[in-house]
Formats: C-alpha cells, structure tokens, sequence
C-alpha cells in the first residue's frame, strides 16, 4: 500500500459572488494595501490517504470531491497529490 | 385520515423540530412522529418535513453532511412514491445538497445573519403549497438565516420559470437570491424547499398565520 498527502482546493465558481472575499478586499484595502484587483475565499481539505498507487488514489479522490468536499452547483475543486 | 402522521426528522444540530412539531399538533391537530436521521425506517409516516437548524454544525457546507445520512438515502423511495416532503430553511438546504431540487444556498449577499417578517408572493400553485383558494398572492413569513441566497445557472434558472417551478419569491430580496427565489418545488410538486419559516407563522398572538396553509397541506395527496 501506498501512502499519498493529497491537498485539495475548493473555491467558488467565477459566476458566484463572495461577499466574504468583498469584504476581506473591503479590509485589504483599509489596511493600506494598494492595487488588490480581485480577491476570493476558498477551503484546503488536507487528506492522508492510502491505496494501492496513484491511479487508485485519484480515484478515490474524485469521488470524494465530487460528491462531498466539493457542491458543484456553486463550487470548483482542484488538487495535488504527494506520494509519502 | 385520523392516522395520519407526519414524519418531523432530528438531525444532531436541529433547532425547529419542536416548533414544526407544536405546529402541526398544537395549531392544525395533525399527528407527528420525530424521526432521528439514523432511522431508515419510513413505513409510518405520510409526509415528512426536514426543520431548521444547523445539521451536523452546518459543517464543510450547510446540509452537506446530512446528506448522507440513512434517513435522506430512503428519502428518494419516498419521494418517488409521490408522498409529500417539506424542507424549511436548513430543511431546503439538505434538498438542494442531496439533489432533491435543483440549485444550491449560499451566504447571504450582505454577510448578515437575518432575522425578520419578509412579504412573498406566490408564483406558482404547483402542488397546492400555497393556493389557499382566495385572492391573497401575498404572504408575510419569518425568516432567519446566515446562508439563504439561492444560486443556480442560468439553465436552472430557465427550466425552473418554464415548468412553473418557484413557489415563492421576496417582494424586497433581503439576501441576494436569483430572481428574488425564495421557494421552490420539484417538477412532480409533491417536495417543497424554502427558507422562510412557515411554522413560526401559525399562530395570531406570535405574528401571524400566514404558514398555517403551508403546514396543512402536507396532508394533501
């Protein structure tokens, strides 16, 4: 068996609005931090996960992004894969 | 119709179970059984109503995690047998999660919690949610909620304004929703999603009656 880190990213769609990026950026710039032209929030699901080599692995991920980690009605997921 | 019961279902994290509960029992004498979502067992009940709340601490995303619980895997037999399902505000955001109506619901456009009387108009009377026979297109619901801002695509959008699908819509969006979406049904009408709270309007003396027809008519065939 191998062992994989696997980093997932989740982001919402470029058609979602993000009001809680609006107002992070709305904050950025109050800070005094010129030049922000765009900024979105997204999640990082960090996942240990064992198969039987990577193939399998990203299997297994998929399934779990789509059909859980991610709603893609609203969502976009990537993700990168480690071998331990 | 004496035995009919109405299926009231616990998730850990529901607030309104009780409230749908003393609604139905207290204000319409219909009969309720709670259902916790580890029962698979939908044998006893005519209708079933998913409440408010927070199922599962509304983790990774509001009514993601309910999804997979035993309770809403039965769900679609029963749905499919065309017997009635309500899912009011955290309710609707498990029906959209686990694909029994389309589109998703996301934070509200202004980041506020809101808790406030909305006016809706009714759109369409597809399974007799909200007809109640006389000339009143518009009611007045509580609502309280953090992520109701309904979002789906423009096709979504399309299909649900053809097949007559949106039950409700806010006569003042407070939170940002497409097309003004407060509600809607599924094509067979026999489910219903919304974010207002029809059980927290059943009774004069707490601000009105107006979800008093929404709750009966979970008796309807």
């Amino acid at each position: 068996m191998d062992q994989f880190a696997v980093k997932v990213f989740v982001k919402l769609r470029p058609s979602v609005l993000d009001p809680a990026g609006e107002a992070t950026k709305s904050a950025s710039i109050k800070l005094g931090a010129e030049g922000i032209k765009s900024l979105r929030i997204g999640k990082i699901i960090e996942v240990k996960i064992e198969g039987n080599g990577e193939n399998e692995v990203r299997a297994k991920i998929d399934l779990l992004c789509d059909r859980l980690f991610a709603n893609t009605v609203i969502e976009d997921y990537e993700y990168s894969l480690e071998k331990l | 119709m004496d035995n009919f019961t109405v299926g009231v279902v616990v998730f850990p994290g529901s607030n309104c179970d009780r409230d749908v509960a003393w609604a139905l029992e207290g204000c319409l004498d219909i009969r309720t059984k709670y259902l916790w979502h580890e029962s698979s067992d939908l044998s006893d009940v005519d209708a079933i109503v998913l409440p408010g709340g927070f199922s599962y601490g509304d983790y990774l995303r509001c009514g993601a995690i309910a999804r997979f619980s035993p309770l809403i895997n039965a769900l679609d037999e029963f749905v499919k047998s065309g017997k009635r399902v309500l899912g009011i505000c955290n309710g609707f955001q498990i029906l959209t999660e686990s694909g029994f109506l389309p589109g998703a619901l996301v934070a509200n456009k202004n980041l506020n919690f809101i808790c406030d009387d909305v006016e809706l108009d009714i759109v369409s009377s597809k399974g007799g949610w909200f007809n109640n026979g006389d000339e009143k297109h518009t009611i007045k619901l509580p609502i309280a909620h953090g992520e109701g801002r309904y979002h789906c695509d423009s096709d979504t959008l399309k299909k649900l304004v053809d097949n007559e699908l949106i039950a409700l819509r806010y006569k003042n969006n407070p939170n940002g929703s497409s097309f003004d979406i407060a509600g809607i049904t599924n094509e067979k009408g026999n489910v219903l999603g919304l974010m207002p709270h029809p059980e927290r309007a059943c009774d004069e003396t707490i601000g009105g009656t107006d979800g008093l027809f929404t709750l009966k008519s979970l008796i309807l065939k």
